[in-house]
């Protein structure tokens, strides 16, 4: 008799246990459920205000046509392409810079070493500097020192600067996830150590880096704080035909439109803001594309 | 029987840690030496040292010589890339690139120049071919090497291998990640393999070794205990522990 009532206490018990576990699992997946909704809804807000505000505006002239002080005259043509130069000096320079720095960093220099550390926290920390101060450094080294004047190679070359932690630690992170089976049975083939990289350990890890690179590149295309440092004029009403010559770019431009008073201008604004995300967009998908391609040929 | 690889007293250390004493071994060419032991008793770390693998790990430290073809491997001046062309090296875990079997296969070829589309293709027949995949393979070359299964991804492994057109293999494990029908495939491969080349096993398993091998070596806490000729070794084991070892009661 005693036994039978203790079996059935634990019983109890247990399913007591069941149903607050049950009911945690409950609360937490609401919880998870509300903090998905809370940002697609400020995104979707966000969109809906653009492109309520700005769709109108969008025309083959709003894309074809200088900035104006007429807002209806006024384009985006030389910011977009001004973007367009900046972000692709910045991609040829950053890409090579970033992976050969993670290259030399996992696989050449000793990882014990105090050079090898301080690096590494250095470009930990690097990684997480305020953009501006980057377009301080941009402005004293590139513009002044080097008198490459305020230039789309300045920018570029600031840029440069910015991202080149991000994906020299999205690189490194690539790089060290090849497993080292692959590896060693590369190197027992007799085959050399750089051959070795060109032919197991980056084809293995470019998917990996070109995530990284995406992130960086696309973080690249929505600064403005920078290049008003370096330079990037608010209104520039000719096409830069080289690197030397001087440049805007679009989150530039649209934010010379927000700070006007006339509301037309703000609409444009708009505008612009959708063309900078068409922008962003067809980056990210290129570089998917490319990712999915090489991690295909990996699976 | 001519000798093909002469080790003299090797010591090897990680570190602090002397994982090899003073082994003496005489590999023979054209048969197959299998080294058995139990783990952690130094057999991985000494087929290592036949073409330097070790080289890779940080803090580790080799004294003494192995001479290969009366040459000692372990000089400085030592070019490890030929070394390891002569001296290929198969993996306990099946490791194919994650490229096609084609590629695979060329890949080593190819890294050390020769471009040949024809003679490429040659050598990828005659390797496969080699390691008893050729059939099996033959109509999906330039599909993913990852979509075999593990025995012939292992014989395509040993293919890689053979590509080079080497002197020597050694085998880390080559069967522990396998069931036993792969096995028994790889097995009977050896066969074959030792016409042409000298092959250095390590094993777990002492019936494997019974089955394949020429000579064997009884590895125990970094020294080599006993080794002699399999049927011997197997019969008449000098040493009590090596007899306590190949009849089970340890390891």
């Amino acid at each position: 008799m005693e036994i039978n009532t203790q079996t059935n206490m634990h019983t109890i018990k247990r399913k007591n246990n069941i149903n607050s576990r049950k009911l945690k699992n409950k609360v937490f997946h609401g919880f998870l459920i509300l903090a998905t909704t809370m940002s697609i809804i400020v995104l979707a807000l966000l969109l809906y205000q653009i492109f309520s505000t700005g769709f109108k505006y969008l025309s083959f002239d709003f894309l074809n046509n200088m900035p104006s002080r007429f807002p209806h005259k006024a384009g985006i043509k030389s910011a977009l392409v001004g973007s367009i130069w900046v972000i692709s000096l910045t991609a040829l320079f950053s890409f090579p810079l970033g992976v050969g720095t993670a290259i030399y960093l996992e696989k050449y220099s000793n990882s014990k070493s105090w050079l090898n550390k301080l690096l590494q926290i250095n470009i930990a920390n690097l990684a997480g500097v305020p953009s501006i101060v980057y377009g301080m450094l941009g402005l004293a080294v590139f513009v002044r020192f080097f008198n490459f004047e305020r230039s789309i190679l300045s920018g570029a070359l600031t840029l440069t600067l910015l991202i080149l932690p991000v994906i020299i630690v999205a690189a490194q992170e690539a790089i060290k996830s090849v497993p080292d089976s692959l590896i060693q049975g590369s190197f027992a083939l007799g085959v050399t150590k750089w051959q070795t990289i060109t032919g197991v350990v980056l084809p293995y890890a470019l998917p990996g880096i070109l995530t990284g690179t995406i992130l960086a590149i696309s973080r690249a295309m929505g600064e403005a704080a920078p290049l008003i440092m370096v330079g990037a004029a608010g209104y520039i009403a000719f096409m830069p035909s080289g690197p030397m010559d001087s440049f805007t770019v679009l989150p530039i431009q649209i934010f010379n439109w927000t700070s006007r008073p006339q509301a037309e201008f703000q609409n444009i604004a708009a505008a612009g803001i959708i063309v900078l995300m068409a922008l962003l967009l067809t980056a990210n998908a290129t570089a998917i594309i490319l990712r999915n391609k090489y991690q295909n040929r990996t699976d | 029987m001519d000798l093909k690889i002469k080790v003299e007293s090797l010591n090897f250390y990680y570190g602090a840690f002397q994982a090899l004493e003073d082994i003496h071994m005489n590999v023979h060419e054209n048969k197959i030496t299998a080294l058995i032991g139990p783990s952690g008793c130094g057999k991985s770390t000494f087929i290592r040292t036949l073409n330097r693998m070790n080289d890779m790990i940080e803090g580790t430290r080799v004294e003494g010589s192995i001479l290969l073809d009366g040459e000692n491997i372990l000089k400085n001046e030592t070019d490890v890339v030929d070394l390891r062309k002569r001296v290929g090296m198969v993996f306990q875990k099946p490791n194919p690139f994650p490229k096609t079997i084609y590629e695979n296969v060329i890949y080593g070829p190819k890294r050390h120049g020769i471009k040949n589309k024809s003679q490429l293709d040659e050598l990828v027949e005659k390797s496969l071919t080699g390691a008893a995949l050729w059939n099996e393979v033959k109509d999906k070359l330039h599909q993913s090497a990852l979509a075999l299964s593990g025995g012939q991804q292992q014989r395509l492994c040993i293919a890689r291998c053979l590509a080079m057109e080497p002197e020597v293999l050694l085998m880390d494990e080559p069967t522990s990640a396998l069931d036993p029908i792969a096995t028994q495939k790889i097995e009977e491969l050896f066969e074959a393999l030792k016409k042409k080349y000298t092959i250095v096993i390590v094993t777990h398993s002492m019936q494997q070794a019974g089955r394949i091998s020429d000579f064997t070596g009884f590895f125990l806490n970094g020294e080599l205990l006993e080794y002699g000729e399999t049927d011997v070794l197997f019969t008449k084991p000098r040493d009590k522990r090596t007899e306590d070892y190949i009849t089970g009661r340890f390891g």
